[in-house]
């Protein structure tokens, strides 16, 4: 099976610079672009049915054809690499162990785009991505794959690496642009989209770090290679991976069409000795718990939203019999509450409440009352409610515990927490 | 227009607007807190929730905030069904908010109060330790109180964003956002007062008010007029107890909207200030022991002069009380208060207003202006109102983007980030830099006749039968193509001068610019900015007398009435003491003890314009009324009673028949029949729950002592009275059941955030009907042969009179000082704080501090205006040499901190 995303990494070994990685195949895509016409390339990434991989799974091609057509004024690529999502670290993977792909995947959208200048937002803990991105956007630009008339073909594009000062919002797209302005990472209003007014007030296409290292091999193998790769009626690869009580913990690229009880015993073998499994976050903290029984489940958005979760990151998170539901989703909560950007009042105020409440319950000293009161909270910072997804995303795992582990969390009303910790 | 269906209710709404100012507009109740009509919606609070349906069979609707919703076309939308979504919202916004009302300042008109009660959260269920913060100390004029703050982000949205602030901001996030400085210390911006009224709650609150507070119910209000410089904003001061405790903003869509300044808010402490003259005292000769006067004794003797005295007006009295003092007198004998350039320069504005094709621009006007020329007019210390509406303007560029992109106006992040640093053109021609710089496209630092040759130039530019100016240098010449082609080319272009710089070309330059750029369907917009409350209706009275201040001191008088007017604050000392030296009988009229005063034989207790009703003219030629708030000791009367026996209505009658254009300020207060139909009741000052009527004098006498009556007025001093919701005719306090705090406003404007339904905005008594262009021709610019060009340098914190006796101001007042740039600085070996010696005409004019300041023209020297220590004034064309005073130490309240903060690296 072709592994477009990974192929250039192995364990132990060093990134592949950039004569590697020429060697390797790299580049090629660049070199195919420049004799393409740029809304040409839109609409192979269209057609190729590449979904965003930052959690909400959009058309990527379909998300850069919104960008209006070129005024003469300056567009932005920006790469979302501030991954930040509990349980999750695909991109890490990627950006430390073949930044030079991420980088050609840049190149190869910015012609695309039309834009001349992408930054990369990058987790500020990511230090090792950091040095190993610079030295290849510093190769790059020696090779003339950066810089003025890349290729001679009259493209010009610079790359900027701008580490974050770490904040969860700024996975968010609008803040993650705020953030790069130099403001408060808030999310923005939308409408207007970053499509049509974002970073500077310019058209700006933001994009995970994974969806755009699908771009190299896409605009150089075309759809039909690329749809090859899914199993089934699915497309693509993806990275997955998991974390928990599993005998081999980690992430791997996968193709699309899998299902999670593959992921779990084919790769990551399985549950450790003693320990069964409860349940688990199917993509990330932001997910709704799924059961033993939704093992057989593709891992695929439409299938995982009818089981009542979302696929997110598609990173799952292994909720084992020996570990607190209730104390797991406080620790969640706590993550969120203090993420909150504090912008808007439900997840400012509301997430602090529902922290509080699941602390009372945690110790002992909590009710049924405030029970009620947190299944009122799901509802109160459901989708729609907030200015953006972050409280909504908050009260999946919350809204899922209360209704898969009611029992436990009653239980926790007289006694606290059962559990060893 | 479109029709939407709300809870079964069809209503009509504007589709530009949102959906929660048209609710409100149509009487509905909406709770809403981050949402302001001034600056549009942000969707931060999530409030103001309604379900908005898709369709007719949609069952569900989706929950949508009203303030961040287009109105659609035949949409269904509820309030009622998002009751739930409020209730939890206001629960979760209140869970660390303090149950401190009883001793909160804001209780009483408290929005977050309102909004509670009517989202209907009435128990607390979080259980929780509460968040605490510490507080800041933010200088005289703000409290900080910051664990009552719910986070709605209006005060940083108005400090930041509306006023251009620079050192507050919000820090930290999720439940631990704190709004504050990055360090303790005095708000630096001067509109800092408007956060009191901005927050919906207690964070920020009226520190000279706290000093003497009581609630918003217990203050005796009337609607006022402010008297701190000539844009005259609207204002409800409250009294309780016979002293002046605050003054709140009352809106007038065309005046002041919704935000006043920090010296018409925190200025009015010399009302109740020690320095009041609260009984006439008379004596027999300038050097015999004065003694009380009784009223009717005060007032004969003040009549008894009226044969053979000349009378003083001042441009800081009513249009009432100059006017009977002219008619007591006698016009031939009555002199305007103001010298010579000052009056003439104002009689030129009055002659440029009625004789040229242009509009004289209300805020309104100048909000919506999308090119902006400045001529020497420091608008921030001078008219600080309009320097912050022009912040509004330079957003107009982004307004019209966003129209373009069809996104609504009301989005007021959207368009911030859409426009990023895009500006309308803003163009200052100045001698020093001002705050305005930082809005600004070009700042061009130059004398007033450097400025005025641009000006003339920008004219002739525009229109070639404008006189040419000759000998223009090349930089000066692409600067006049890019300011004449930035004009020329916007929709609503607007020229801003005055008699800031004492410069009568520099106001000409202006007039000939506006002329020049009126075509057949475009007025340019001017607005020419004099220095006091009434400067222009002091001028409008002149009518064709060109009488000044310097005339009635060369004058032979024996014997003069001195109107509200401090003479030692407009001619050199030596000047002023030779002529009242002279004068044998001299009546002075005044509300604070001055060094005119003192000189006097006479001196009658006068009321300041909280204890008087009259009529200011603003800078366009508004007429407006100012009722009195309070009726002071009885020893204390209005100007116009010592002056006259009309009533203050036949008074205000006649004197609009003397003046030109006075049709329009003879129609300025109802007449009792206009009111609704409660014959015989007049406008209470008091509010309906006004309390202690019958205890709070009890500790003088148990008997409840009679209202004190208005004779004059169709006001009363009590709580009985037409209801403001019956009738709005005289619009005192805002307020409607379940809208105590100044929200309510909106109950009371024909259109949220528009126009209100019934109150008076006043009236401009000269409007243009001129088509033809005339141009004034370019005066000999004769350069003065002295070391230095002197400049005046104003500040909002100290130069006008009265405002610098508050004690909040004097905080923020610095002595007085001039100022140079750094060369010319180097040249005479001084550096920054030396003292230094001002020689005006051979004449010694005191040592003052000096500071460097960056922005000043090679050759100017800045002298502060008003501030005490420099015996300097109408320093424009003056003959200055300077020189270092090694004996000078500065005086011990003399602040340099208080200096201009831009210029503040220069200091």
């Amino acid at each position: 099976m072709d592994k477009p995303l990974t192929k250039n990494i192995e364990e132990g070994r060093a990134p592949f610079n950039f004569k590697q990685y020429e060697a390797a195949g790299g580049y090629d895509s660049v070199r195919k672009v420049v004799t393409m016409a740029p809304n040409d390339v839109v609409t192979l990434v269209k057609d190729a049915g590449l979904g965003g991989r930052g959690g909400a799974g959009f058309n990527t091609g379909l998300k850069w054809s919104f960008v209006p057509a070129p005024d003469g004024g300056p567009r932005y690529l920006v790469i979302n690499g501030d991954e930040m999502e509990p349980g999750t670290f695909k991109d890490r993977l990627l950006m430390e162990n073949d930044p030079h792909l991420l980088v050609e995947g840049m190149i190869t959208t910015c012609f695309a785009l039309q834009s001349s200048c992408g930054y990369i937002f990058l987790r500020g803990e990511y230090t090792v991505a950091e040095e190993r991105l610079l030295a290849a956007i510093a190769e790059a630009y020696e090779n003339g794959m950066l810089g003025k008339n890349i290729l001679g073909s009259g493209f010009d594009l610079d790359i900027y690496l701008h580490t974050s000062a770490g904040r969860y919002i700024c996975g968010e797209e609008t803040a993650l642009i705020n953030a790069l302005e130099g403001k408060r990472a808030n999310p923005r209003a939308k409408p207007p989209f970053p499509q049509v007014s974002g970073l500077w007030g310019r058209p700006t296409v933001v994009n995970n770090v994974e969806t755009i290292c699908n771009i190299p091999g896409i605009v150089a193998n075309g759809v039909d290679w690329y749809q090859g790769l899914g199993l089934g009626e699915f497309v693509g690869t993806r990275i997955s991976g998991v974390s928990g009580r599993v005998n081999n913990p980690g992430c791997w690229e996968v193709p699309v069409g899998i299902t999670f009880r593959q992921l779990l015993e084919d790769y990551a073998g399985g549950m450790q000795d003693g320990y069964e499994l409860k349940a688990f976050l199917p993509g990330g903290g932001s997910t709704d718990f799924l059961m033993p029984e939704h093992l057989d489940l593709v891992m695929d958005p439409g299938a995982v939203q009818k089981a009542g979760s979302r696929l997110g990151t598609s990173l799952i998170m292994v909720l084992d019999d020996k570990t607190c539901p209730v104390g797991c989703i406080r620790n969640l909560i706590k993550f969120f509450a203090h993420e909150s950007c504090g912008w808007c009042t439900p997840c400012r105020d509301g997430l602090p409440w529902t922290e509080q409440m699941l602390d009372k319950l945690e110790e002992g000293t909590g009710s049924l009352k405030d029970i009620e009161i947190l299944k009122e909270m799901t509802g109160y910072m459901g989708i729609g409610n907030t200015f953006c997804a972050l409280a909504p995303g908050a009260m999946e795992p919350l809204q899922s515990g209360l209704k898969y582990f009611i029992d436990e969390f009653e239980a926790h009303v007289d006694h606290g927490c059962g559990y060893s910790k | 227009m479109v029709k939407i269906t709300i809870d079964g209710k069809v209503l009509e709404v504007d589709e530009s607007k949102n959906l929660l100012e048209e609710v409100l507009s149509h009487g509905e109740d909406l709770p809403y807190f981050c949402w302001h009509p001034s600056m549009g919606s942000v969707g931060s609070c999530r409030q103001c929730a309604v379900i908005e349906y898709a369709n007719d069979e949609d069952e569900r609707g989706r929950l949508n905030m009203a303030c961040m919703t287009s109105p659609r076309e035949g949409a269904r939308y509820s309030i009622e069904k998002a009751s739930q979504f409020r209730a939890q919202a206001i629960e979760s916004i209140m869970i660390n908010h303090p149950h401190d009302c009883p001793v909160c300042e804001e209780g009483g008109e408290c929005h977050l109060q309102d909004m509670t009660v009517m989202s209907g959260h009435n128990y607390r269920r979080y259980d929780g330790k509460k968040k605490t913060h510490n507080n800041q100390y933010l200088g005289p004029f703000i409290g900080h109180e910051m664990n009552r703050c719910i986070t709605c982000y209006r005060c940083v949205r108005f400090y930041k964003d509306y006023a251009g602030g620079t050192d507050f901001g919000p820090q930290a996030s999720h439940d631990n956002t704190y709004f504050g400085r990055w360090q303790e210390g005095p708000l630096e911006s001067e509109f800092s007062g408007n956060l009191a009224e901005v927050c919906p709650t207690g964070v920020f609150t009226d520190k000279p008010f706290s000093k003497h507070y009581v609630r918003k119910w217990d203050l005796q209000t009337a609607p006022s007029v402010c008297a701190g410089c000539s844009v005259g904003c609207n204002t409800n001061p409250g009294e309780r107890y016979g002293t002046l405790r605050r003054v709140v903003n009352r809106f007038n869509d065309e005046v002041n909207g919704y935000f006043l300044c920090d010296r018409g808010r925190f200025g009015t402490g010399y009302v109740n200030s020690d320095n009041r003259i609260k009984e006439s005292m008379t004596r027999k000769s300038h050097d015999a022991d004065p003694y009380l006067a009784s009223t009717e004794e005060a007032k004969a003797q003040l009549q008894a002069m009226a044969g053979s005295a000349i009378g003083i007006g001042s441009p800081r009295a009513s249009m009432e009380a100059n006017y009977s003092l002219k008619e007591l007198v006698g016009s031939d004998n009555f002199y305007a208060g103001i010298s010579a350039l000052e009056l003439g320069m104002s009689k030129q504005i009055l002659d440029i207003y009625g004789s040229r094709p242009v509009n004289v621009a209300n805020v309104v006007d100048i909000e919506a202006s999308d090119a902006i020329l400045i001529l020497g007019e420091d608008l921030t210390n001078t008219a600080a109102r309009l320097a912050l509406a022009l912040r509004q303007s330079v957003r107009n560029l982004g307004k019209q983007m966003a129209r373009d992109m069809k996104f609504p106006e009301w989005q007021d992040a959207a368009i911030r980030q859409l426009t990023m640093d895009r500006k309308s053109p803003l163009f200052i021609l100045s001698p020093h830099s001002t705050r305005l710089d930082d809005i600004a496209a070009h700042v061009q630092i130059g004398s007033a006749a450097d400025s005025a040759n641009i000006g003339f130039a920008i004219a002739h530019e525009i229109d070639s039968s404008a006189p040419a100016v000759k000998g223009l240098g090349k930089d000066e010449q692409a600067l006049v193509k890019t300011i004449a082609a930035a004009l020329k080319e916007a929709k609503q272009p607007l020229i801003i001068s005055g008699t800031g710089s004492m410069s009568p070309a520099l106001i000409d330059a202006a007039a000939n610019i506006a002329t020049a750029l009126n075509t057949e369907d475009k007025k340019a917009n001017i607005a020419l900015i004099t220095p006091e409350s009434n400067t222009l209706g002091l001028a409008l009275l002149m009518g064709d007398s060109t009488a000044s201040l310097d005339d009635a001191m060369a004058g032979e008088s024996k014997s003069a009435i001195v109107l509200e007017n401090d003479l030692y604050r407009r001619a050199a000392t030596a000047h002023v003491s030779a002529f009242l030296n002279g004068i044998d009988q001299l009546a002075v009229l005044d509300s604070l003890k001055t060094k005119t005063g003192e000189q006097a034989n006479l001196v009658l207790a006068a009321g300041t314009s909280f204890e008087t009703s009259g009529t200011f003219v603003n800078y366009e030629t508004r007429a407006q009324h100012f009722y009195s708030v309070f009726k002071p000791e009885a020893s204390i009367r209005p100007s116009t009673f010592w002056l006259s026996d009309l009533t203050l209505a036949e008074i205000t009658q006649a004197c609009a028949q003397s003046i030109v254009g006075g049709e329009g300020m003879s129609h300025l207060t109802p007449d009792a029949e206009d009111l609704v139909d409660m014959k015989g009741m007049k406008v209470p000052r008091q509010q309906h729950r006004y309390s202690g009527r019958t205890a709070m004098r009890a500790d003088i006498n148990v008997h409840e002592p009679k209202q004190e009556q208005d004779e004059e007025g169709i006001m009363s001093y009590s709580m009985e009275g037409i209801s403001a919701l019956k009738d709005a005719t005289v619009f005192n306090t805002a307020w409607a059941g379940g809208w105590n705090s100044n929200q309510s406003v909106f109950k009371f404007q024909s259109h949220t955030g528009g126009a209100l339904k019934q109150a008076s905005n006043g009236q401009c008594l000269i409007q243009s009907t001129a088509k033809d262009k005339t141009w004034s021709e370019i005066s000999e610019t004769n350069d003065v042969a002295s070391d230095f060009q002197a400049f005046p340098l104003y500040h909002l914190f100290g130069s006008e009179e009265l405002t610098a006796h508050a004690d909040a101001i004097q905080e923020k007042a610095t002595g007085a000082y001039i100022a140079l740039n750094e060369a010319d600085a180097e040249k005479l070996g001084l550096q920054a704080s030396d003292g230094v010696t001002v020689i005006n005409d051979g004449n010694n004019s005191g040592s003052v501090p000096f500071i460097i300041r960056s922005s000043i023209a090679p050759g100017s020297v800045g002298i502060s205006v008003g501030l005490a220590g420099l015996d300097l004034y109408n320093v424009a064309g003056s003959t200055l040499s300077l020189e270092k005073d090694n004996t000078w130490t500065a005086p011990t309240n003399w602040k340099m901190n208080n200096i201009i903060v831009s210029d503040k690296g220069a200091v």
